[in-house]
């Protein structure tokens, strides 16, 4: 892709990419990696503690658990989202505190703020997902894909 | 009057007779509040959105100016304004509100120069005695149109800019105390193939780069003639890239007196990485700044060469490329031009 990309631009155009990129500031994406691994981990150690703390206390098993856990981790990041916390957060944790469930909370609810000022119908309702739809659309049909694999290896794969 | 290629000079000398400049809280804490007239605590000032929001600051900016010059608005002929919302609408509602007759002009953060050449060009052939030229912008409505939610937690490259909350506007007349216009430079729009917008700057760098080797060309002058040459928001990859174009070009410009309105605006510890940006930030910093600077007569003269990348978020997402421009507009203080 990045090659065929090229091949379309010109000589010049492609001097001045060059020229550009030896200037440009390069993502430290080892100090990237290392942060998102800390924070990232601390997040699911919160999320660890709020579970353990429901089996514990409220006769959750480890499966039912979960639920609880999860809508826990999401109201936190709502409070978090709405006092203007969790953007400062994800610029220092990056995938750290975008891949949790927490993330997701963050896209799902930022969204809502944002085009409240739209109304609630064609504003909130309508733009809500507009960046969580596509981890809900992709996350279900691979979930579909991964399924049928699954079936047609057990069913006539003799597992 | 023609010169060259793409520059006209303005043999009347226009002038600028008063400024007016508004900024949002996190410009108050930047590196030069002072070049402020108004700054709000609220990023919201009492809006329900942040579109009004810019709005308001427009019309604040705009009756700053005229109090400044003392100019009622019914003598002002043209209003020349634009900013980066789609089709402009703050800008529409301040002209609506303001009432004088109104020309909308689109160079996203080129806006500002692009009006003010034009407000020259009309003044210099006697179309009209006073013209307000403006640009504003909002962080957050920008951030809401051209990327994410304002709360959205997505980790920005260093590469990416930060978009200033707040608007400029200046009066030009056809004489009066104030520094003149001397001579403005009309950009071509480049396509370098660069697709990334979170990599502004090193995009609009070769747009600076060209209208600044175009105005000396046009004018016959070298960098020497000037004491700053002034970049509207590359931002420090985007100042660094045109300043080595313009070295390979062979256009002597002193690093010294390279200055970029997107990094003098904030501070160094602000969370802006490569600086700011932003239809305002050329507009705030030069009218606010560096023109006052000009009438202290710390400055006699300096070219201001505003940078804006045309691409909207349907160009990005269907991977065009971003078209950049670059409009320069020569100022000099009254008596130091030739």
């Amino acid at each position: 892709m990045g090659d065929k990309k090229k091949q379309k631009l010109q000589p010049n155009q492609q001097r001045y990419q060059a020229f550009q990129q030896k200037r440009e500031i390069k993502r430290p994406i080892f100090k990237n990696c290392i942060k998102a691994f800390l924070i990232g981990g601390l997040i699911c150690l919160i999320g660890q503690l709020i579970s353990t703390f429901y089996i514990y206390q409220f006769n959750f098993t480890e499966k039912t658990a979960g639920n609880p856990t999860v809508a826990t981790l999401i109201f936190i990041t709502m409070l978090l989202t709405g006092f203007g916390i969790y953007d400062r957060i994800a610029q220092f944790a990056g995938a750290g505190s975008a891949v949790p469930v927490t993330g997701f909370g963050n896209a799902v609810i930022s969204s809502a703020i944002e085009y409240r000022s739209e109304g609630f119908i064609l504003g909130v309702g309508s733009n809500m997902l507009k960046l969580a739809g596509p981890v809900i659309v992709y996350g279900v049909f691979s979930a579909f894909i991964v399924a049928i694999i699954k079936t047609i290896l057990t069913q006539w794969g003799g597992f | 009057m023609l010169k060259g290629h793409q520059s006209w000079i303005f043999e009347n000398r226009p002038s600028i007779l008063s400024t007016g400049t508004v900024g949002g809280p996190f410009e108050a804490k930047g590196k030069i509040p002072e070049a402020f007239d108004i700054l709000h605590e609220d990023m919201w000032i009492n809006q329900d959105s942040w579109e009004k929001a810019q709005q308001k600051m427009l019309e604040e900016a705009i009756q700053t100016t005229l109090k400044k010059g003392r100019i009622e608005k019914e003598n002002v002929e043209f209003l020349i304004a634009g900013d980066l919302i789609n089709q402009m609408t703050p800008t529409s509602f301040a002209a609506s509100t303001s009432s004088i007759p109104f020309l909308g002009t689109f160079s996203a953060c080129a806006t500002s120069m692009e009006s003010l050449a034009l407000a020259a060009s009309i003044i210099n052939a006697k179309g009209a005695n006073y013209i307000l030229c403006a640009a504003s912008s909002h962080n957050a409505a920008t951030e809401k149109q051209f990327r994410y939610p304002t709360e959205y937690g997505g980790q920005k490259p260093p590469t990416s800019q930060w978009t200033v909350t707040g608007a400029g506007c200046a009066l030009v007349a056809q004489n009066g105390n104030g520094p003149s216009i001397t001579s403005a430079t009309i950009g071509k729009v480049t396509d370098m193939g660069m697709t990334d917008p979170f990599n502004m700057g090193g995009a609009m760098a070769i747009a600076a780069a060209d209208t600044i080797e175009a105005h000396f060309r046009d004018m016959q002058i070298d960098p020497s003639y000037y004491d700053l040459i002034i970049t509207g928001d590359l931002g420090h990859v985007g100042r660094e890239v045109s300043l080595d174009l313009l070295h390979d070009r062979n256009i002597p410009i002193d690093a010294d007196k390279y200055v970029d309105c997107g990094i003098a605006i904030y501070r160094e510890d602000q969370p802006v990485l490569a600086g700011g940006s932003g239809a305002a930030c050329s507009a705030i910093v030069t009218y606010g700044h560096f023109l006052q600077e000009v009438m202290k007569g710390n400055l006699k003269r300096i070219l201001v060469a505003a940078t804006g990348s045309l691409h909207s978020t349907l160009s990005i997402q269907q991977k065009d490329p971003i078209p950049c421009i670059a409009h320069a507009v020569s100022i000099e203080a009254r008596g130091e031009h030739i």
